[in-house]
């Protein structure tokens, strides 16, 4: 039998395998690394909603507070999705034959929940608490973006564990007195580092970064 | 023959009267030959149902959670800690064959590096399943490799569990490297040797285009020797680093200073008896009993006496420096190890590793195939419970006796033990099978009929053409 040779071309493919050893190795952390990222999975995210409630209308043309319908997010864990009946404050008397508001009458005159889609969804293992940033003055607008100018909220943060421990580690530049949290347009006065700074001082603000914190 | 050994007393070479085509032909018809040895299917037929065994444990334990292990506080750590050690362990000796001893010009280990190597590589992948497996959650092992993350979590490179995964990850690769690139001669001359295309094909892609230049020559034994530099810290290294795992604990029976050097030698004793125990039927199965000789299992029984005799010294001086310390912990955890709850386990384990070795003081034990393969798995056996010992009877009674147990492996526990030596016979019967067993062109080299070239013995020159004669002799 004749003697196993490697063609001619075989020659080739070493260089070839080079390259390929080189970039493919690359090719994968690129893919992984912008792929898997949260930012590319997670931001951006928005949910057909059963009506299209629009945060711009509502919070940014007409200035109702966020607190009017998430009304336990200074004291609860969770901020609150309104009840049917928050809508129906105003709805009775206004756009009461608007089609894009069936749902919500029907809910109304059923008694079941309209099916909200929660955006902000945060793994099971992860434990979050509202209430623990907002009285300690965490702005809204920190982690939510500007929900006043969004038609319909999407997630603006990639809400990924290194994204909360920047801020646990470094709180200084997401702090402002408490009684601004839900004030979209708020600016700290003078240097923000400086005022973020007084602010952790003022309210004695010291972030746990051990597991157990968000672990439980 | 008999005047070059007179000539050069160091060359313990492959004895008998083989000439190089005959070792040639001797180690190739094993995996040409149309089928194998009955026996080849028994063992492979056991082999496979362990490893289903093992993966159908693996399945259950990943499906459930590591619950459905007898580990429970006190006792954390038990067969799962254990099994990796004892793999890690078995490894060494190819190791040290393949490059302490060819560092220190030991020939004698031409005939058992190959297949001692594939055992290496065989049981470290075994090792290496059990920490994979024991974090509870085998989908995230990458957890232990420093990864940028969008989580921003880093390994805990103070630990010695971190220095585990680089210490044994590196002692894959280089044990594979070293494995691989000693086969290509060989693989060359089963390519040569090809009477169907798909064989040569395969042999040929695997052979890298080896035609057996002396600068193709010159550069393997280049390779040769940095790979050797390269593994022989390694062979002291690594089960260092695995015994840091206990030493660095402060638990009393774990926090000693003598474990890294005890560890190493209970590594080499566990894998030369692992050699033993594949050599003896290997020998016998494939019809090599030429190439690996009587002498051959001597040697590796006397290197047994030595290890087993260092073992012996470690248990010893582990009671006295706990009676000299003078902590009544330490002093407590020794005599329960003794003659406490463990006490069955830790007698096995002297009996297997202290007692058993002695017999090979003698020569008509140590020069029988079939006493050399039964003390070989006795040792093993001892072994595994040398680990047993050290990790439950340490954690089953630490400091606050309210807090003591007793650990009581679960049948999953069993089929993992046992599964992993499906897994490594799997691997180690296809290897026997498919590739060369032993070290062809460096049984040759140092064959005696080389070693006598220089003096005028050559009666085999004419056969000697297929031979790495000029890059080997080294004379």
């Amino acid at each position: 039998m004749k003697l196993f040779v490697f063609p001619r071309w075989a020659n080739k493919t070493r260089a070839l395998a080079g390259v390929a050893l080189g970039v493919t190795p690359l090719y994968l952390i690129g893919l992984v690394w912008y792929g898997a990222s949260p930012k590319t999975t997670d931001v951006g995210y928005m949910p057909v909603q059963p009506v299209p409630y629009s945060h711009a209308l509502h919070v940014g043309q007409l200035g109702l507070d966020c607190r009017y319908c998430h009304t336990t997010v200074e004291k609860a864990g969770v901020a609150a999705i309104p009840p049917t009946a928050t809508c129906m404050n105003c709805h009775t008397k206004v756009h009461t034959e608007s089609p894009l508001l069936e749902p919500v009458r029907q809910s109304w005159e059923t008694g079941t929940p309209v099916e909200w889609v929660k955006v902000h969804d945060l793994p099971d293992y992860v434990y979050f608490n509202h209430s623990a940033h907002v009285v300690r003055g965490v702005g809204c607008v920190s982690c939510h973006g500007r929900v006043d100018e969004m038609e319909e909220v999407h997630q603006q943060e990639t809400l990924s564990m290194s994204w909360c421990l920047d801020c646990h580690r470094n709180p200084a530049p997401n702090l402002r007195p408490p009684s601004e949290v839900t004030n979209m347009t708020w600016k700290p006065p003078g240097d923000p580092v400086a005022f973020g700074q007084s602010l952790i001082e003022k309210n004695h603000i010291a972030p746990p970064t051990d597991c157990s914190t968000c672990h439980r | 023959m008999d005047a070059v050994r007179n000539d050069n007393p160091f060359a313990v070479a492959p004895r008998g009267d083989n000439p190089f085509a005959k070792i040639t032909d001797n180690v190739s018809r094993i995996v040409e030959a149309e089928r194998p040895p009955r026996a080849w299917y028994i063992a492979f037929g056991i082999a496979l149902m362990l490893l289903t065994i093992f993966l159908s444990a693996i399945t259950y334990l990943a499906w459930e959670g590591i619950g459905v292990w007898g580990n429970m506080i006190p006792v954390a750590w038990a067969f799962d800690i254990i099994n990796f050690v004892f793999w890690i362990g078995i490894g060494h000796a190819g190791t040290l064959i393949s490059a302490i001893l060819f560092l220190l010009r030991q020939n004698w280990r031409t005939s058992i590096n190959r297949f001692a190597e594939a055992m290496t590589i065989f049981a470290v992948i075994c090792a290496a399943i059990f920490p994979g497996v024991h974090i509870g959650r085998p989908w995230l092992p990458y957890y232990m490799m420093p990864i940028p993350n969008q989580m921003e979590m880093w390994p805990q490179f103070r630990s010695p569990l971190e220095w585990d995964i680089f210490a044994v990850s590196t002692y894959a690769t280089i044990s594979i490297l070293f494995w691989y690139m000693g086969m290509i001669p060989d693989f060359a001359t089963f390519r040569d040797r090809s009477k169907t295309a798909i064989r040569r094909f395969l042999y040929g892609i695997v052979a890298m285009g080896w035609r057996g230049s002396s600068r193709q020559w010159h550069r393997y034994e280049r390779a040769y020797l940095i790979l050797a530099a390269l593994a022989t810290p390694l062979v002291l290294s690594v089960h260092s680093v695995v015994s840091f795992d206990f030493a660095t604990a402060q638990l009393p029976g774990w926090h000693a200073t003598i474990f890294p050097p005890y560890f190493v030698a209970g590594a080499i004793f566990g894998g030369f008896a692992m050699v033993v125990t594949l050599a003896v039927p290997a020998r016998q199965l494939f019809g090599l009993k030429r190439i690996i000789t009587i002498d051959h299992l001597e040697l590796m029984n006397k290197i047994l006496i030595a290890t087993g005799l260092m073992v012996g010294y470690a248990y010893g001086m582990e009671f006295f420096v706990a009676w000299y310390s003078g902590s009544m912990y330490e002093g407590f955890t020794f005599i329960n190890r003794a003659f406490g709850q463990y006490a069955w386990a830790y007698w096995t384990m002297i009996f297997c590793n202290v007692v058993t070795p002695q017999l090979h003081w003698f020569p008509k034990i140590r020069r029988n195939p079939w006493a050399t393969w039964v003390i070989g798995v006795i040792i093993n056996i001892g072994m595994w419970f040398e680990r047993f010992v050290i990790i439950v009877t340490s954690l089953a009674r630490d400091f606050l006796p309210s807090s003591w147990g007793y650990y009581v492996p679960t049948f999953v526990d069993y089929m993992m033990l046992g599964g992993s030596f499906g897994l490594f016979f799997t691997l180690f019967l296809l290897f026997c099978r498919y590739l060369p067993m032993v070290a062809m062109a460096e049984v040759k080299a140092f064959h005696p009929s080389v070693l006598s070239h220089g003096h005028g013995h050559g009666e085999h020159h004419g056969e000697s053409h297929d031979a790495p004669v000029a890059a080997h002799a080294g004379h």
